[in-house]
């Protein structure tokens, strides 16, 4: 059920041409993110979690990663948009956060994308809106736009804005930010 | 480490901390009177070593000091110097400047000039007073071959030296240019070099010795001179001196160039004879017994190793669940193999575990210094004895215990013992004494801190407290739980802040830290004949003994040293407090039962004490709680595995474990969960991280 991603033959590759840049996408239901492949050390199934006690809702819980204990954030919850039921289609991907390594609870890994340096759009009104913090760029790929993401700004525990889009689901900003990976 | 430098002065350090705990013990022998002739030479060999290597990485400062009290002591282990007990002190605080230099060494750290020159003139008025010249050895013998060379040319003797360094010599940081130099100072030397074993560039290795050195040396010295020079390489190479008789004339050692060099040579020997003693071959063979007896290795490899056994343990546990389920008439090999994995598994791991052991002597050995500070600062005269210093703990454990350590220790000398003054009104020996002890006891490690000083003062504890506020004023309380008052927080009893101490970290600091290494301390104390520290810590912090216990959905693991029980009560043990906490009657006294499903939010868990089970556990200052489980799984060795790694510390947890069947289940903090259940079970999100407090607070 786990797929290793050959690191050193991407990055071999993304090395001879130092304009592009591999990324793997992954579906949230009908959108569509992207985080930079070097990151990803991974991918997994789901496999239970062990919750842990008063942690944030997009917290699911810890796994053991080959005896390491790595938590896992379920990235549906965190966009404030509900909480992912997992089945056996769910998958984990683990990511390397500087010292770090955290699971990111996915619907599935579509794709894995060459993008040129130049093709990355800036997030509008990034200033304006600290939600979009956590997002790199956003990309057009076959006309659908991909939301490239930065996790450790998701994730990174000590560093994240309280961000309450769950209370926001609702608010249009927040809304529409979500959909505009679709879009 | 790109640079070999750095790794060489890495090592160079590593020695010298190794140099300094042997010359610190040597000097301890020295002022307890129990020691002989070796003892001066070791404690000789150990500041000639920290000088020589100094030397190389040319740490000037350390060098001019060390020079000093290597002059001194070997005028002291060659009888030129009488040993006297005021020298001894000079002795000790010219260790205590050491320490300090090659400390500013290691850090880069530049010490002002004159920094310990108060204890360097110390040393050179010993000398001068006992008129031996302050000279370095090299000065002194080099100054003796140059005069005695025309006079005495009829005592000069002419040796042949083979020098064969092994090929793991420089690793231990030997340098053979400063021998040969030093071979040098003693008379007229001739050096051969044999490259004969080294090998093709490709093959060669940068840190092995491939070298041969054979020397002839025409000098007045004598063998044991020569040997001396090459102490410290003993047991690192061959060694072998030839005493080819006096030496005749100065033609002959330019003509036997052609007779070829290590031939013997008639014309130049009157009776060749070899001199290597036999005393000097035991010596070299014990040495060698001894490098090939232990090795040193890097902590990494060893964590891994740690590691990947912590890994086999929970593989091991798997199956043997797995292999519970197994009909054994079917598979009665297959269930007898997993049984003797299981004993296997378990042995390696003890083996593993002894390999981060260390002896405790590596955190005792900063304590005599320590207390020979305080004294001096605070007035007072005390001995610190100590005992069981080979008692081995594993090296987390031994890295954490040290402040807690210093603090009691400081503790000690300042508020137990009184001032030589007190102590001759009390009828006591002016000298105060410090008992550290280590030893074994049930699979722990038991350390204690016993002083003869005038004991906890109750009645000042306990007005203190009461200033405080920490007890009510009218509680009755009895000695013990006086004697306890000292590890609540905010508490000090001492009247004055000191340099020492009072600087509002106390002795709740140190129980805290202990706690956090799973031990636990506790206090005897008797009123004017001193008070004794006692710590109970674990073996290591790697793997703890556990019970998996079941909270609805979720597995637990509390620690088994808590447990003090398990039962499911009768209704009528049961009863409520108004603010709706449950209390059981245990053992004729009330305690509290503590909803871990509510803590941790649990769902579908087992609210109901009666149907499910309660576990008595002891928590901080050994007051007993009552956990509600759902029901107790079993019994196993767990290994400690860190959430802060990946993620956060989680309030009530001090860790996870991965159980047979794969799934991580956390580690109940019992300290923390008793203060959150003290609290509101509510949590806030801003709740106060009790780790941050544990990691940062510094002892002063």
């Amino acid at each position: 059920m786990t797929t290793e991603v050959l690191q050193t033959e991407t990055e071999t590759r993304s090395d001879t041409d130092g304009m592009t840049r591999q990324y793997i996408s992954f579906t949230i239901g009908a959108e569509t993110y992207a985080v930079k492949i070097t990151m990803v050390r991974e991918i997994k199934g789901w496999i239970p979690t062990t919750s842990l006690p008063n942690a944030p809702d997009y917290m699911r819980g810890v796994i053991n990663l080959r005896g390491v204990i790595v938590p896992v954030f379920d990235m549906r919850t965190r966009f404030g948009r509900g909480r992912t039921e997992p089945g056996k289609t769910h998958v984990v991907i683990i990511v390397t956060l500087e010292e770090r390594t955290i699971g990111i609870l996915v619907d599935a890994v579509s794709d894995i994308l060459t993008i040129a340096a130049e093709d990355i759009l800036a997030v509008p009104d990034q200033d304006a809106n600290p939600e979009y913090a956590f997002m790199e760029g956003l990309v057009s790929v076959n006309e659908k736009m991909i939301a490239i993401v930065k996790p450790r700004m998701l994730f990174d525990m000590n560093k994240i804005p309280d961000m309450d889009l769950a209370g926001n689901a609702s608010d249009e900003n927040t809304g529409d930010m979500a959909r505009a990976a679709v879009a | 480490m790109s640079d070999p430098m750095e790794q060489f002065k890495a090592i160079f350090f590593e020695e010298c901390a190794e140099l300094l705990i042997s010359l610190e013990e040597g000097l301890m022998q020295l002022q307890a009177g129990d020691s002989d002739v070796e003892t001066l030479h070791s404690v000789f060999r150990a500041v000639h070593s920290i000088k020589g290597g100094a030397g190389t990485f040319g740490f000037a400062q350390l060098v001019s000091f060390a020079h000093i009290q290597e002059t001194l002591l070997d005028d002291m282990r060659a009888g030129a110097l009488e040993m006297e007990p005021a020298y001894l002190d000079v002795l000790l605080k010219a260790f205590d400047v050491l320490t300090e230099l090659v400390g500013a060494a290691q850090q880069g750290i530049v010490l002002d000039e004159n920094y310990g020159a108060e204890v360097a003139r110390a040393m050179t008025d010993i000398l001068k007073h006992t008129g031996v010249p302050l000279s370095g050895e090299e000065d002194h013998a080099a100054a003796q071959a140059d005069s005695g060379l025309g006079e005495v040319a009829a005592k000069e003797h002419l040796f042949q030296i083979l020098f064969k360094p092994f090929p793991d010599m420089f690793q231990r940081a030997n340098e053979p240019l400063l021998l040969i130099r030093e071979l040098a100072c003693l008379g007229r030397l001739e050096t051969i070099l044999d490259q004969t074993a080294l090998p093709d560039l490709e093959d060669m290795k940068a840190e092995q010795a491939y070298f041969i050195w054979r020397f002839r040396l025409v000098t007045s010295a004598n063998v044991a001179d020569i040997e001396e020079i090459f102490e410290f390489v003993e047991g690192d190479c061959d060694l072998d001196i030839t005493d080819l008789g006096p030496y005749l004339s100065p033609d002959a050692f330019v003509a036997d160039d052609a007779a070829g060099l290590f031939e013997p040579e008639d014309t130049l020997v009157a009776s060749s004879q070899k001199t290597t003693r036999p005393k000097d071959t035991k010596v070299r063979a014990r040495s060698e017994e001894v490098v090939s007896k232990s090795i040193r290795v890097e902590l990494d490899k060893v964590d891994r190793l740690v590691n990947m056994v912590g890994e086999l343990v929970i593989t091991q546990a798997m199956l043997q669940e797995q292999g519970g389920q197994i009909l054994v008439e079917q598979y009665p090999n297959l269930v007898q193999g997993i049984d003797e994995m299981s004993r296997h598994v378990r042995e390696l791991q003890d083996s593993v575990m002894a390999i981060r052991a260390q002896p405790v002597k590596s955190v005792f050995s900063r304590m005599p210094r320590l207390v020979r500070e305080l004294t001096g600062a605070l007035d007072k005269k005390a001995r610190l004895v100590m005992s069981g210093e080979e008692t081995e703990v594993d090296k987390t454990v031994t890295e954490r215990i040290g402040d807690p350590l210093m603090h009691m220790i400081r503790n000690s000398v300042d508020h137990g013992l009184e001032s030589p003054e007190e102590r001759r009104a009390a009828g006591k020996d002016e000298e105060g004494v410090i008992h550290l002890s280590a030893f074994h006891r049930g699979g722990r490690i038991f350390i204690e801190i016993a002083d003869d000083g005038a004991g906890i003062n109750q009645d000042v504890v306990l007005r203190k407290a009461i200033e405080r506020g920490l007890v009510h004023s009218d509680a009755i309380l009895n000695d013990d739980e006086i004697n306890n008052l000292i590890f609540m927080p905010g508490f000090s009893t001492a009247e004055a802040v000191t340099n020492v101490s009072g600087r509002g970290v106390g002795m709740d600091v140190v129980r805290k830290n202990i706690q956090g290494l799973g031990g636990r301390i506790s206090i005897d104390s008797t009123p004017g004949k001193g008070s004794k520290f006692s710590m109970s810590l674990p073996l290591t912090l790697a793997v703890m003994d556990g019970m998996v216990v079941e909270i609805g959905r979720e597995k637990y693991v509390l620690p088994l040293a808590n447990i003090i029980q398990s039962l499911r009560p009768e209704p009528d043990e049961i009863s409520a407090l108004p603010d709706g906490r449950n209390l059981m009657m245990f053992r004729g006294d009330y305690i509290s039962l503590v909803p871990l499903y509510d803590i941790f939010k649990v769902q579908d868990a087992q609210r109901d004490p009666c149907n499910g089970l309660v576990v008595v556990v002891e928590g901080e200052g050994g007051v007993l709680m009552g956990f509600i489980v759902d029901d107790l799984v079993n019994q196993q060795q767990v290994v400690i595995k860190s959430l802060e790694e990946n993620y956060e510390l989680v309030e009530g947890v001090s860790g996870a474990t991965i159980l047979g069947n794969g799934l991580v289940s956390l580690i109940v903090d019992i300290a923390a969960v008793q203060s959150l259940s003290s609290g509101p079970y509510e949590l806030s999100e801003t709740s106060p991280r009790p780790s941050e407090s544990k990691t940062e607070v510094r002892y002063q």
